[in-house]
């Protein structure tokens, strides 16, 4: 993992300096709250529906052990027990008093940890793929870009009051674990024929009320041009984006209404001017960056032999582990969704086991992921069922990634001054009638998201079911769509028509997974069934009521 | 009615404006009528309560209830952790919010 500098360290410390003077100040009236919400966003502080509430920054959603069990202790010094992991790989806390902020500001700069980028015009906090560094199935390691993404752009001055917030993920694999085409740039890291790394830019999506998929701007960017490239896109964008209309002010709707050729030259042009100028960092620094990134000490022995006939182990074996670069060693998922619970909290006990889990096992390692669930990346399958059991024993052993009642949700009306409608209690329903494993894992993989407002933090648009809360006239209801995914094949969502309440939305739920039962044909998930019978099969079972009363 | 609502500058606790200061509790919120934006001001100046708003609410067997869901969220607090609402013991509470 990366390490802070002295440079990291002082910039972070100074920061929270700053923070506490401006703190005080306001406490002491010297500062009105015009003048100070700025300040305390810029620091990830937000007035929420009960009481202040922090995100804390993950970077590339990469934990220590040291830095978990911080987070679970703030959890317990400053809120009231628990954190909630987000889609964007962050942690809220939902109970936080202004007088506390510098303070837990300070205990997470001792962990070289901070909360900025987590709010405001800049470019947030780069995510990334989960299992980066450890999975089969990758080319490169996008984790030292990732890194040298977060130093060139914290405080970046010129993007700093860009017309809108800016998104990034990066990745190195073929499969996309991070949503990447749904963020205003994706950056996929690639090889050409000659073996060469490139970075290919998606440039143009995002979610919220315009949803957009990025099509491809660059295709093949030499990695030791890949911050001057950023600069050109940003600059573009920071040029001419629309600071006119809020709803009008992301860079998806820039690329849209000129085009993405026209977005294209233009940045190209930008490009070629940038590369004169030497804005890019040092090669040194990447291979500085890179030296944290070296594989850990993997046990070159370790055995692929691995003793099943505990039937739930072999289940959550199945389940909720993934294949690794290296021999005798797997990925755990830890599914932050049991039956019934609040997808993404944890309670500082959990949290704090999930980081002895990670130093003892994992290389002191863990991932915060985007579907709201933890990873342990370097596990050597020998500590397979010792890791289950003392997961078990804390409630985390639900072996449910990937399928029905993996939910990611927002917090919704039940936290959230944004929301329309309350997301967590229309997911703990669902879990709850989905309950029996059997029956999910029958289903298959079956991604179902939802968000309390059309700002959609929990990615409905790319559910292969997603659920959107919606006010109508001062009631909850809740509009259901098909066929969104993020993956390789990303693709947005289609409405199935009028909404529901809270029990109808859970109803049509099931409903449309006894048509996707009646109707697969063999290995087809949910989401492919869906695309090659349409939409008219599941409208008709889901309003089927309603057609019958004329 | 019209009733003022705001957070604790300090603590960020939800308050309510009882006519003398402020409360955690809804039920002692007073109607306002046309002093609110008169109040609000003096109370801004203050600079112990952020976030001030005039909101609907009307008087029930139970109390002051907010019109909008949002507020009687705010009132209350978390419908799926009502264990660290300001009605921990009272299984009902929920239902009051929606
Ligand atoms: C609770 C306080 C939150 C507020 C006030 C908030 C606000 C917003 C807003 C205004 C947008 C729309 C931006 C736009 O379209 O221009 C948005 C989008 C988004 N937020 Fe949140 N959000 C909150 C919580 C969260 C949480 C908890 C997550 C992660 C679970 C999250 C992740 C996202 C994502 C993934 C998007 C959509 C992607 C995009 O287009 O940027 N947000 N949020
Ligand atoms: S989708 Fe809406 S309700 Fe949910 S967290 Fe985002 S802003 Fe809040």
């Amino acid at each position: 993992m990366y390490q802070y500098d002295n440079y990291d360290q002082s910039m972070v410390d100074a920061r929270v300096a700053e923070f506490r003077d401006q703190v005080q100040r306001r406490l002491a009236g010297e500062l009105t709250e015009d003048q100070f919400k700025p300040l305390r966003l810029k620091n990830g502080l937000y007035l929420q529906l009960h009481a202040y509430m922090l995100r804390v920054a993950v970077p590339y959603g990469t934990l220590s052990s040291r830095q978990m069990r911080m987070l679970g202790d703030i959890a317990d010094k400053y809120d009231r027990g628990y954190g909630h992991f987000t889609t964007r790989q962050n942690i809220q806390y939902n109970w936080i008093k202004l007088e506390d902020a510098p303070d837990i500001l300070a205990d997470l700069a001792s962990v070289e940890m901070h909360a900025i980028q987590t709010s405001g015009n800049c470019i947030r906090n780069t995510t990334s793929d989960q299992f980066a560094g450890a999975a089969a199935d990758e080319l490169v390691d996008p984790r030292p870009y990732a890194e040298l993404l977060r130093q060139w752009s914290t405080f970046h001055p010129e993007f700093d009051y860009l017309p809108r917030k800016f998104k990034i993920a990066i990745i190195g694999s073929e499969t996309d674990r991070a949503a990447m085409k749904l963020h205003d740039i994706g950056i996929q890291m690639v090889k050409n024929d000659a073996g060469e790394i490139g970075c290919k830019f998606f440039i143009g999506g995002g979610m919220g009320r315009t949803p957009m998929i990025a099509p491809v701007i660059g295709d093949f960017v030499p990695p030791l041009q890949m911050i001057s490239y950023l600069e050109a896109a940003l600059r573009v964008y920071n040029r001419y984006g629309r600071r006119d209309n809020k709803y009008k002010a992301r860079i998806k709707i820039l690329v849209h209404e000129i085009g993405a050729d026209e977005y294209r030259r233009q940045v190209e042009e930008e490009f070629a001017h940038i590369l004169t100028l030497g804005l890019e960092p040092p090669a040194a620094e990447l291979e500085r960056i890179k030296g944290f990134f070296e594989q850990p000490g993997f046990d070159t022995n370790a055995s692929d032999d691995l003793d099943l006939s505990d039937p739930d182990f072999a289940l959550w074996v199945d389940q909720n582990t993934h294949a690794h670069k290296r021999a005798g060693y797997t990925i755990v998922n830890i599914s932050l969704k049991p039956i019934g619970g609040i997808p993404g909290d944890a309670t500082a006990d959990q949290i704090r086991l999930m980081a002895d889990l990670a130093l003892d096992y994992s290389f002191d390692e863990l991932r915060v992921t985007h579907a709201q669930n933890i990873v342990l990346p370097h596990v050597k399958k020998a500590d397979l069922y010792t890791i289950w059991q003392k997961l078990d024993e804390a409630g985390l052993a639900n072996a449910n990634l990937d399928l029905i009642s993996d939910i990611i949700a927002c917090p919704g009306l039940d936290y959230c001054a944004l929301a329309n409608a309350r997301s967590i209690p229309v997911a703990q329903k669902i879990s709850e009638r989905f309950a029996d494993l059997g029956r999910q894992r029958e289903l298959g993989e079956l991604k179902l998201k939802i968000s309390g407002c059309i700002n959609a933090c929990g990615h409905h648009h790319a559910g292969h079911i997603g659920i959107l809360g919606v006010d109508r006239k001062g009631v909850e209801n809740y509009q259901l769509s098909f066929g969104g995914s993020e993956g390789a094949d990303t693709s947005l969502g289609t409405i199935t028509g009028p909404g529901f309440n809270e029990d109808g939305v859970v109803d049509a739920v099931e409903k449309a997974t006894d048509v996707y039962l009646a109707q697969r044909t063999e290995g087809e998930r949910f989401l492919d069934t869906y695309r090659r019978i349409g939409m008219a099969p599941f409208k008709e079972a889901i309003y089927a009521k309603e057609t019958a009363n004329g | 009615m019209k009733i003022i609502t705001g957070n604790d500058l300090r603590t960020g606790d939800v308050i309510w404006w009882t006519g003398k200061g402020w409360s955690r509790f809804v039920n002692d919120a007073v109607a306002v009528g046309d002093d609110a934006e008169a109040i609000i001001a003096q109370q801004n100046a203050t600079q112990v309560v952020t976030d001030t708003h005039v909101i609907d609410a009307e008087t029930t067997a139970d109390g002051v209830r907010p019109a909008h869901i949002k507020e009687r969220v705010r009132a209350l607090g978390p419908t799926v952790r009502m264990d660290l609402s300001l009605k921990p013991g009272d299984p009902a509470a929920a239902k009051w919010v929606i």
